[in-house]
């Protein structure tokens, strides 16, 4: 694969490291004198602390501190903000609130020790009934999960809504066809490779911090740990190094990170602190839990009227969610999906729950996998309803390509959009009239077979700062582009690659617009120190925010560029025309031969060739990016599978997924992307699970039990694109990282569903075990979020 | 990281160096070979062994041969061979198809027979296949050698009659003309422990009746991995699909599944007939010819 000098299919320049095992890591993170910490956990759900006994601890020969709630309420550390302006203890010190909640912090000489010493802290609890049902939080007499807040009397977060209430109950009330149905989007965790961890080192002479973290948005947290700690904000250097998967669940601040720091300042000493499989799935940010009701309203021959949502939001025992401020149920309310109806509306409680904090992570776009899902199940209910082919039915909803730009009626401006032929490509992809047919064929035969339809909008690049912060920060992004004298460039960027290929990708937008190749661009990311300010990769907004900026920070350098070249060619600025060919980017003087190549200029900008008055010289150049909109990219995914109805086991046998994300910079990440997420989708809807039982136990704390995805329930991905550039991205692109997670789920329920039509199923909660699958057969669905009795 | 409390180490030289550690160090010592149970869960900190006597360099415990009418099986033959021996194909595709179906191949290359029926995991597979076959255990100890039919084996859930200072060193299976077996698993993604699974071996007498049938099951709380009344019942009738039917019926009756993830109990002992029967068909199919 030969390298292009811009877009398209090169080789990702980080493989050269990670295929040779060279990748650098938290956990490869050694540095001299280092301590290494424990967390101790609540094995509790609720319940009182009586007593925190460490003497037996702190007497172990290797441990050099034991760190309790008692510690760091006297520094004023006991409690953290969230992301979401709710607050979080760091240590427990009144009360636990989820089973796995941190309780105390060991840090001895080596790890072994430090585990060793978590057995020999006294913990006496005085357990508490929990509260694990979301659908009995708001029960009169539900246990307070959060006394700790003054004057609090129930576990209700939020209630929230947005749509038209009036309009779309009117149009329900004079509907031909109405149609409602529960679901459940059940709890995932995002389940990185890499669990999370951190090193801690204060430095007591300079007063200065190095956290290294393996943190999606390593500038945030910076701010934070400055405006929680009291410490100066430049005096805090946060350094995320390669990281192993983030998916979301590496954006916000854990308790973890915060005793590694204070570990660090009261021993003097670096602190290292990782936490091991079950710790990551216990207590670290979890993903969805939205328990719905949607209902539609349409006309008799299928045209769509309107949609009403009903959500319970289960956000666990602190409100730890991380989305822009003005949206406590993230962009859920995206749910109209890619469909022309008149009204909507939706409405969603937030409530605490004795379960780990979180709520947004695991590549869901801020809630539009949950909305996705809700509007493509629902589609696929009124199309049983209607005796309609989900298909059609979609064709004839689709909003159509002069509708663009469109405001939905819960207030979103859909930038682009060209949705049928993109439908179209995928039905022809998958042969959709003659899967119909087969289906028929053995149906008749008694042999369950499912075609599902999943068609997405997503709504990505967070976003446009007058509407979009986290805890008061803009979602603006920096870029900083330096050209060095011989033509070679390094791009630093606030934004942080978790596996998405950023060194790669963000070199050929910077190749694109110099004209150099991408082997001749460095990206810098993931170091404060070392970047320009910015809020991170999450929302898949590195593309559409940073890689905006990238863009406009090369064309800033071009500009310069330019002045340098016209006093080489001792030509007028307006005279030039800027051109990439075979051997480049050049600056050549319109109607001449006369030109210098963007290697030849930097050399003279760094030379002592004569500038004209006000051209400084150099070619480095600034930019904060902050977007205008939001990019819309969509796709029209079709899953096939078949069913053994003597078993419930369900084998995708297809999977065709045709993604509209507008320019690609490199197809081949893409397409790895949208692999991805479609084993996600596969492992949402069918195996992966974190329920509770009634104590509050977590029964999905391991791999044995939280089962991922392997290639061998994934078919052969069959991808196609369409492309529809977002007019007002610089560079046409918009994000794609989550789009395959948001649109493949439901893409596989309704295969699913589909199948067991025959027997009357209309509907059943994910993960559809073969389990799930037999009872629903049998008429009598399991819930999937609670213990299995 | 999960990291184990610490515990002493020594590396076995030969089964007699074994038995002898295993003497010195006392109940709380514990035998490893894959470690694929053992490892994990002293990590969790579910199993703090004082000490590991590792007996992975024992090759006199890695044979696998067929000896006269008896395939042998040293307890620390790994997975994978077990699964790439042909005579294991030919005589007993139900080992094959049960190791076809066990964990993933780093795991089968790794972990072996006898330290899956040692530890007596109440779904484990292996458990049900060896009961299907009616293989006997060769158990060594301090006193010399003594032999328990496998349907004797396992008392309870991870528990099994090898005392303390004893060691597992072979499984023999008899090998029998006219006899076809089979193994059906459910599970919920590969590589996990099964939701259920049963295996069958059905020999044919004359005129195609059955001869003699075994069974296994695993995962669904059937004693001693087996299903006793349902193999009666097949005794000298031919093996049609409502005979085969109402064996599984049987057989999940005599079941005791306990709900957890994996699936409630009504579904656990409805897979217990299917797979039952999806097995002894199979197995009929190969008794009798028709089925490789």
């Amino acid at each position: 694969m030969s390298t292009p000098m811009g877009f398209g299919r090169m080789h990702r320049k980080e493989d050269a490291r990670f295929i040779r095992g060279r990748g650098g890591y938290v956990d490869d993170v050694q540095l001299p004198g280092m301590l290494y910490g424990a967390v101790l956990r609540s094995p509790h759900a609720h319940a009182w602390i009586r007593s925190v006994d460490t003497a037996a601890a702190e007497a172990h020969p290797k441990v050099r501190a034991v760190i309790t709630g008692a510690t760091l309420a006297g520094l004023n550390l006991d409690w953290m903000p969230t992301l979401s302006a709710d607050t979080q203890a760091v240590l427990a010190t009144d009360k636990v609130r989820f089973q796995g909640q941190e309780v105390a912090f060991v840090v001895a000489e080596d790890r072994y020790s430090a585990r060793d010493a978590l057995e020999l802290i006294d913990v006496d609890y005085e357990p508490l009934d929990p509260v694990i049902d979301a659908r009995t939080a708001l029960d009169e007499g539900a246990p307070v999960i959060r006394d700790d807040q003054e004057g609090r009397t129930d576990n209700r977060i939020f209630d929230w809504e947005a749509g038209d209430r009036a309009a779309a109950d009117a149009v329900f009330a004079r509907a031909e066809v109405t149609v409602s149905q529960d679901m459940l989007y059940p709890r995932v965790h995002p389940a990185p490779l890499e669990t999370c961890g951190a090193v801690a080192d204060f430095d007591k002479v300079t007063g200065k911090l190095t956290v290294w973290c393996p943190t999606q948005a390593p500038h945030a947290h910076r701010t934070l740990y400055a405006m929680v700690a009291g410490l100066p904000e430049h005096k805090i250097r946060v350094i995320s190094p390669d990281i192993g998967g983030g998916f979301g669940g590496k954006v916000g601040i854990y308790p973890g990170y915060v005793c590694a720091i204070v570990g660090s300042i009261v021993t003097g000493r670096p602190v290292k602190w990782m936490e091991d499989r079950s710790e990551n799935l216990m207590s670290t940010a979890f993903a969805r839990d939205y328990h719905m009701r949607g209902e539609v309203a349409a006309t008799r021959d299928g045209r769509i009227q309107a949609i009403r949502v009903k959500v319970l939001a289960d956000h666990g025992a602190f409100n730890g969610t991380a989305q822009p401020s003005k949206f406590p149920a993230g962009f859920f309310h995206v749910f109209t999906g890619s469909y022309d109806i008149q009204a909507a509306h939706c409405e969603v409680t937030g409530v605490y729950t004795n379960k780990a904090p979180g709520g947004v992570a695991y590549a869901c776009s801020f809630r539009i996998t949950e909305a996705v899902y809700l509007v493509e199940r629902m589609i696929d209910v009124l199309a049983a309803e209607l005796g309609a082919d989900p298909a059609e039915l979609r064709m004839k909803n689709l909003l159509r390509p002069e509708q663009f730009p469109y405001t939905t009626p819960t207030g979103w401006e859909y930038d682009s959009g060209d949705y049928q032929k993109t439908l179209q490509l995928a039905m022809d992809m998958a042969g959709y009239d003659a899967l119909r047919r087969e289906q028929a064929e053995k149906r008749a035969r008694g042999e369950p077979m499912g075609i599902g339809i999943s068609f997405f909008t997503e709504a990505v690049g967070a976003g446009p700062r007058k509407h979009m912060d986290i805890l008061g920060l803009g979602m603006a992004d920096g870029a900083e582009l330096r050209v060095h004298p011989t033509g070679k460039a390094v791009l630093r960027v606030s934004c942080q690659t978790q596996g998405q290929g950023h060194e790669t990708t963000f070199a050929q937008i910077v190749a694109a617009e110099l004209g150099i190749s991408p082997d001749d661009v460095e990206v810098v990311h993931g170091d404060t120190d070392q970047t320009p300010f910015g809020l991170g990769t999450y929302g898949s907004r590195s593309t559409p925010v940073s890689g905006a900026a990238t863009a406009m920070v090369a064309r800033k350098v071009r500009e310069r560029a330019r002045q340098v070249a016209s006093a080489m060619l001792e030509a007028s600025p307006q005279d030039l025309e800027w051109s990439v060919g075979e051997s480049g980017g050049a600056w050549t003087v319109a109607g001449t031969g006369a030109s210098r190549t963007i290697q030849e200029i930097a050399l003279a900008a760094h030379s002592n060739l004569e500038l004209p008055d006000g051209v400084e010289g150099h070619l480095d150049a600034t930019c904060v990016y902050n977007p205008p909109n939001l990019t819309y990219p969509f796709g029209a995914y079709i899953c096939v599978v078949d069913v053994d109805p003597g078993t419930g086991q369900v084998k995708v046998r297809r999977f065709v997924a045709v993604d509209d994300c507008g320019n690609r910079i490199n197809p081949m990440i893409v397409e790895g992307q949208v692999h991805g997420g479609l084993a996600d989708g596969v492992g949402m809807a069918l195996m992966q699970l974190m329920a509770f039982d009634e104590e509050g136990n977590h029964l999905g704390a391991s791999f044995m039990d939280y089962l991922l995805p392997t290639a061998l329930e994934c078919p052969s991905w069959e991808l196609g694109e369409t492309v529809t550039p977002s007019p007002h991205h610089p560079i046409g692109a918009k994000g794609v990282g989550e789009s395959a997670t948001v649109g493949s789920p439901a893409a596989v329920v309704n295969a699913v569903i589909d199948a067991l039509a025959p027997y009357g199923v209309r509907h059943a909660d994910m993960p559809l075990t073969p389990a799930a699958v037999w009872r629903a057969i049998q008429g009598d669905p399991i819930r999937t979020d609670l213990a299995i009795t | 990281m999960q990291v184990p409390a610490s515990f002493e180490f020594e590396r076995a030289e030969s089964v007699g160096h074994a038995l002898e550690l295993l003497e010195r160090y006392g109940p709380e010592a514990r035998l490893v070979a894959g470690g694929h149970s053992l490892i994990p869960m002293m990590k969790l900190r579910l199993a703090q062994p004082d000490a590991l006597i590792d007996i992975n360099g024992l090759a006199e415990l890695s044979h696998l041969a067929v000896a006269g009418d008896t395939l042998v099986i040293g307890a620390l033959v790994r997975h994978a061979a077990l699964l790439a021996d042909p005579d294991v194909g030919r005589y007993f595709p139900i080992f094959h198809e049960a190791e076809r179906v066990i964990a993933d191949p780093v795991v089968r290359n790794r972990g072996t027979v006898g330290g899956s029926l040692c530890q007596a995991d109440p779904s484990e597979d292996l458990s049900a296949a060896f009961a299907a076959v009616r293989a006997d255990a060769v158990i060594a100890g301090p006193g010399g050698s003594r032999t328990v039919s496998i349907r004797d084996f396992h008392v309870g859930p991870y528990e099994t009659v090898v005392e303390p200072g004893e060691i597992l060193t072979e499984l023999r299976v008899p090998i029998r003309p006219g006899a076809g077996s089979a193994y059906v698993k459910v599970e919920r993604r590969v590589g996990d422990w099964p939701v259920a699974a049963a295996g069958a071996y059905l020999r044919l007498g004359p005129g195609g009746v059955i001869a003699e049938a075994g069974l296994g099951l695993t995962a669904v709380g059937a004693e001693h991995f087996t299903a006793p009344e349902a193999e009666a019942y097949l005794i000298g009738k031919e093996p049609g699909e409502a005979v085969l039917r109402e064996a599984g019926r049987i057989a999940a009756e005599s079941c005791e599944p306990q709900a957890d993830q994996r699936g409630p109990v009504d579904y656990k002992r409805h897979l217990a007939g299917e797979l039952t029967f999806r097995a002894l068909s199979r197995a009929a199919a190969r008794a009798d010819g028709s089925q490789s």
